[in-house]
This record gives structure tokens, sequence and C-alpha cells, in this order.
């Protein structure tokens, strides 16, 4: 049985980008060159922080809405939907997913992003949520633009929203992105390329889920999430007591 | 051929926060005000029990230039050595309600420091079998030019004797590379501050953890 308290699985770090990815510039003087230390599971890795309903607001998971003040934001309504896992399978309730994007022109509401495409004046770009009881989320929002970036001279990232994930121990945390179906960009992105396994770069892309679009109002994509699972041996994996 | 094992399912690839992670995470960094409740670095409130700390430190690449738009979490125990969360079930340590022991920050977008308003943690009961961890604060560290995230922990200077007998630290070569995890500890006008730079590449990189 898994235990709430069991230590994790050692984490596959064959699916996941490397720190050095040198056709992702920015990485090369940002990327620790040491062997990790690896670490069996503590209390303070099982462990993490836990938030409450209460601490979010109604709209915090409607980016349509949530920063709209003269209007509606500009742009492609969709739904955004997905289940959060872990690696057994067993889907993570109650727990924190934010997410952040560009409005539809690829611009961020961000004092650094000095992107010539216009701030939308009723968009925020960003929201968050917390997974119900079987682990599903859901928030609502404008689909977002690519947009060039300073890597390569025609360097554009493909439409993406970024997520945020919490689980139930510190050493779940996971920060990703959710790319869209049929992005022409998606394969030519230094960051995409960066993941070795191109089936493990796939589960990144979220495709078009005509089952969850709402008629003559939004489109939907699915964008499941899979964090860390934990051991399963009936021996040696309880961290305290008896 | 062989009996087939189960499958499970791959974890979910991490890709970097990027510049604009402030958006998302902490919106009054990228300048602007969206939600009612905000997650901030003030961990500890009125009622908190505990010495009042600040945490500090800033990031360097490896070139020496300051990163300065690194995104930080911690996550600790509070001041009893408990944390807050119900797989902690550690006897004889109070929980503090007043303390969730997480919290999250941005470095300064001109002078690269961020900090932590925070009370120390007490000492956190071990694995089955070994002593137990110094006070220690959890570290998690994403940026642009991160491709996922870092794991790191801050131990305190000053606990000398807690720190020569923790288990983790004491798989850390003594020398420079022990010395990186350790925060110095400084007062200025009555705050307990402890400082703690973090290095990602270089001669003085900081070690990390594959947790």
């Amino acid at each position: 049985m898994t235990q709430a308290d069991s230590e994790f699985l050692q984490r596959d770090r064959s699916i996941h980008p490397p720190a050095f990815t040198p056709d992702y510039k920015t990485s090369v003087l940002r990327s620790p060159r040491r062997a990790m230390l690896s670490l069996q599971s503590s209390l303070s890795e099982v462990t993490g922080p836990t938030f409450g309903h209460s601490e979010l607001g109604p709209l915090d998971n409607d980016l349509i809405l949530n920063y709209a003040r003269e209007g509606e934001p500009i742009g492609e309504r969709i739904f955004v939907h997905g289940h959060v896992r872990d690696e057994n399978g067993r889907g993570i309730p109650h727990t924190l997913v934010e997410f952040w994007q560009a409005n539809a022109g690829g611009r961020y509401r961000h004092r650094n992003d000095r992107y010539l495409a216009p701030i939308d004046p009723n968009f925020g770009g960003c929201g968050r949520t917390i997974t119900d009881e079987n682990g599903f989320y859901y928030f609502r929002t404008i689909k977002p633009g690519p947009y060039p970036w300073r890597n390569f001279l025609n360097s554009w990232r493909p439409a993406h929203i970024h997520f945020s994930v919490f689980g139930t121990g510190f050493a779940q945390r996971l920060i990703t992105q959710m790319y869209f179906e049929g992005d022409p960009l998606i394969w030519r992105d230094p960051m995409v390329l960066g993941i070795p396994d191109r089936s493990a770069a796939e589960r990144l892309i979220a495709p078009l889920d005509l089952g969850a679009a709402v008629p003559l109002d939004m489109l939907a994509y699915k964008f499941d999430i899979v964090l860390r699972g934990r051991q399963q041996t009936l021996f040696e994996n309880k961290l305290q007591g008896n | 051929m062989v009996q087939p094992l189960p499958t499970r399912l791959q974890e979910t690839p991490s890709q970097t926060a990027g510049p604009y992670v402030h958006i998302g995470l902490i919106p009054h960094q990228a300048g602007f005000d969206i939600f009612e409740t905000n997650f901030t670095n003030v961990l500890a409130g009125p009622e908190t029990k505990g010495e009042r700390i600040r945490i500090e430190g800033r990031v360097f690449d490896g070139a020496g230039s300051l990163v300065r738009d690194a995104f930080i979490e911690i996550w600790q125990a509070n001041a009893a050595g408990r944390y807050n969360h119900p797989a902690d079930r550690q006897e004889g340590k109070p929980l503090d309600g007043t303390f969730r022991g997480w919290g999250r920050t941005g470095s300064d977008f001109d002078t690269g420091l961020w900090f932590f308003e925070t009370v120390k943690p007490g000492p956190v009961e071990g694995r089955k079998g070994h002593r137990p961890m110094a006070p220690h604060i959890n570290l998690w560290i994403a940026a642009r030019g991160i491709n996922i995230g870092l794991q790191t922990r801050l131990y305190f200077a000053d606990e000398a004797e807690a720190n020569a007998d923790d288990p983790v630290l004491n798989l850390v070569e003594r020398g420079p590379l022990r010395d990186s995890l350790l925060a110095r500890r400084e007062e200025r006008d009555g705050t307990v501050v402890y400082v703690f730079d973090i290095y990602l590449q270089g001669p003085n990189e900081t070690v990390f953890f594959d947790v």
C-alpha cells in the first residue's frame, strides 16, 4: 500500500531536460555542473505545504473575468482541464495548481516584457485553482499567442501556458509548460527540444478536446499532469516509528 | 521473457519557469494586483512561536553575475521542529496553527536580494535509525535558464553541534561543499539575519540535492 508518508520513487531524470541545454542559451551560465547529491526521503521531503479553498477568490480560475475592467479580453476563448495524478495513477486531491501566460498577442503583463504587441487592458494572465477530491482541475482563459524571444534571431516560443503544481510532498514540486496541439513552433523550441525523450515532450502537448468544449462559446484543451509517486513496498519505507 | 511489471505513469517533464514567473506566482512583483490573497515571503505572524529571523541572500550565475529574476520557495518546520503536514507525526512537538512553514519570493530586479521573515526551525527527526536532522530550511529555486527546479537546504552556521551530527550534512564532503549549505548569522539593529548566497555554477557552486 502507498502511504501518504512513504518515501518517493527516485526521480527519472531521463524524461526531464538536463540543467545544461546550450540551445537554450540562458541555461549555459545557470546550470549547475556538479553531480547532485541523491537523498533518501526524510520528513523534509515527504511533507509539503497545504492550501485551503478559502485562500482563493471566486474568479481565480477564470482568466477571462479575473482582470476584466472595461470589457472582456481579446482572443480565442478556451477551457483548459485535466487530471493531476501521481506515477502510481492516483488522483491528487486538494492540491494547488497555478498558471500564467501571455495574452492573445503574445505579450505578458510584466514590467520586464518589452515586446511590441500591446497589453490587453482586460487581461491579467494568471490564475489558480485547487484540484477536487479526485484530482481534477479546470479553468477558462484566452488562448495565448506565440511571441519572439532573444535566443536565436528568429526564436519564437510556441503558444504555451505555464503551470506550477505542488502535490503532497515538497519533493514533488514542479513547474512546467503546456503546449497546444498542432502548433508548428513546438518542435523548433529549444525548451521543448531540451527534453531528451520525444515521447516525454509529447506529454506536454494538450490535445483539442471537443468533448469538453462549450458550443458557440469556447474550445477546450485537456492537459493531464503526473507528479512523482511514492514507493509501494511493504518493508523499509516507513520513515517514522515502527 | 519474464513476468511483466505493472506499468507506472511517467512524471510530467519540467520546463523552465521563464522570465515572467512573477506573473503567476508573485504578481505584485510583475507589477499588478489581481488576487485578494497573495502568498508572500512573510511566514511568521505576530502570534507565531519561536525566534524571529530574517533569511536573505542573492543568487549568482556561472559568470558571477547576479541572477535578478530568480524565484525561491522555502519549506520548513516550526520552532518545535514539526512540519505542518499530516505525515509528520513526531511526538511531543506541537503544531503552531499560525505557521504554515512555507513562503515564496523573487530576487529584487535591481539588487538581486531575496529575503524571508520567519522563525528559526527546530531539529526534525531523521529517517528511522538515523540521528535527528539539525535545524534547516528547504529551498526550491526556479528561474529563466533553470530547466528543472533546484532543491537545496539552508543550515545555520551557529548550530555547529547539531550540524556535526546531521545525517544529510554528513553526506557532503567537509570543506567548501559543506560550507555552501551554511547560512552565516548577523545581527542588524536587533534583527537576527542569516545570509545564504546561492551559486548556480562555478568554483563556489552550491550543493543541490536530487531528493
